[in-house]
């Protein structure tokens, strides 16, 4: 029951998006656009960044990125339609729902820039493979944290600055193994070194996931 | 001056805290000298910090399963003395850190997970600040502080352990455990820890009375 209803939700919120690119073209832009003044004031046109700021770099694009496009999932939500859903489905299928919606939206858009980083700021990357996992971890993880915080931040007044306060010290358990990770894949390291990294992102993943399963329906009755 | 048994009990633990602490005697290590005695004010702060703020979210979660506004006032009074004692334990340890290490910040993970915390707390209370609504407010700001208790804990206890650290206790720097052989340090340690929580608990129990009264004062007025 509870799959079918994030299922259902899920291909709502994919065709919603579908049917106004306009907001995944401007989360595009950004990314490109982002990358690029980088590029510009970093002043790149000689040799590439050193490894630490490039690895540094990607994830502040990738961070502001996330919380930029995360921020609308709820904000966009009219509030009949809130309503709606709350006369129709559970309050747990919708937190999934949203949860594994963002995460496949920051999987596309941290792919993407990462392609336009490296082919812009050059590509130091020995570990291609491990890198991508470091992605796939990352992307997963901004997705749940940030669903449930702009859930929190859709409700108050100042939903933009809330987003950014609420979300940044949450958030930086989390960014600090994952750039411990990419930065062991930029190496060209073992993946054997990486594996606590992995398994601390997943345990956080884990703990963000069940607290915001069990939490949501108090913020969705307000 | 009418005072329950566990007031008394604060007021002689603190007293004992501070002139033991200041007069007894430390053992002799090399570096640390006589900044040793900043166990018995800085690491209790966090011991504090942490008690308290685990008594803020549990008045969270008691207002989530019972909407009463005195579980809500109790949450947030603890939460802000455990940012004070946050801060307390920051300077406390910036001020230790400035003759032992040689700066006052140094860019120890410890320092910046505690830096961290506190920025959740922050944001904690900015999160109530924006609140017109008192139900909404309260539901909301107990949801997002159990959330963040939740992130906190990986920050403070995971984290730390592993990466190199100059704090005591990590990396092969003389951790609490070699003091612990020691029982003088103990005998006023503990004392501490339990002094200046109690203290945290007592500032707590009268903000809540004060925010209860000025409540039911405006409901009859």
């Amino acid at each position: 029951m509870l799959l079918k209803e994030v299922i259902y939700l899920m291909q709502k919120d994919f065709v919603l998006e579908w049917r106004q690119k306009y907001a995944f073209n401007g989360m595009l832009l950004y990314v490109g656009s982002t990358v690029f003044i980088c590029y510009l004031s970093f002043s790149l046109r000689f040799g590439g960044l050193e490894v630490p700021v490039w690895n540094a770099l990607y994830w502040i694009i990738l961070l502001f990125t996330a919380v930029n496009a995360i921020a609308k999932g709820f904000a966009q939500e009219s509030r009949g339609r809130l309503l709606y859903y709350y006369s129709v489905v559970s309050p747990q299928g919708v937190i999934l729902a949203k949860m594994i919606y963002n995460a496949a939206l920051m999987l596309v858009l941290s792919l993407l820039c990462f392609g336009f980083y490296a082919i812009v700021i050059g590509n130091p990357v020995q570990d291609v493979g491990m890198f991508l996992v470091t992605i796939v971890l990352g992307a997963i993880g901004f997705a749940s944290s940030l669903t449930m915080i702009s859930g929190i931040a859709a409700k108050a007044a100042n939903t933009g600055t809330l987003m950014a306060v609420l979300s940044f010290p949450v958030m930086v358990p989390m960014l600090l193994m994952l750039m411990k990770m990419s930065k062991n894949a930029i190496d060209g390291l073992d993946p054997s070194v990486s594996l606590d990294e992995a398994l601390v992102l997943l345990a956080i993943n884990m703990i963000v996931v069940t607290v915001s399963y069990i939490l949501f329906p108090y913020l969705w009755r307000s | 001056m009418k005072l329950t048994w566990w007031k008394w009990l604060t007021i002689a633990l603190l007293l004992y805290t501070v002139v033991m602490g200041m007069l007894s005697e430390v053992p002799r290590l090399a570096i640390l000298n006589e900044t040793i005695r900043n166990l018995y004010f800085h690491v209790p702060m966090w011991f504090g910090m942490i008690l308290i703020l685990l008594v803020s979210v549990v008045y969270s979660i008691k207002y989530l399963r019972n909407p009463l506004s005195r579980n809500d006032i109790i949450a947030y009074e603890s939460a802000k003395v455990g940012i004070l004692f946050g801060v307390l334990g920051i300077v406390t340890g910036m001020e230790w850190a400035r003759f032992t290490w040689g700066e006052f910040w140094s860019n120890d993970p410890k320092q910046n997970a505690s830096a961290i915390g506190l920025l959740i707390y922050f944001a904690y209370l900015i999160l109530r600040g924006s609140f017109q609504d008192h139900q909404q407010r309260a539901r909301i700001s107990a949801v997002y502080n159990i959330f963040a208790f939740a992130a906190l804990i990986p920050l403070l206890f995971i984290l730390p352990r592993l990466t190199d650290s100059l704090h005591p206790g990590n990396g092969g720097n003389p951790g609490f455990n070699s003091y612990d052989l020691d029982s003088r340090l103990r005998a006023v340690f503990y004392p501490a820890v339990i002094g200046w929580t109690l203290l945290g608990v007592w500032v707590v129990h009268l903000r809540t009375r004060l925010e209860v009264l000025k409540q039911r004062f405006y409901e009859n007025a």
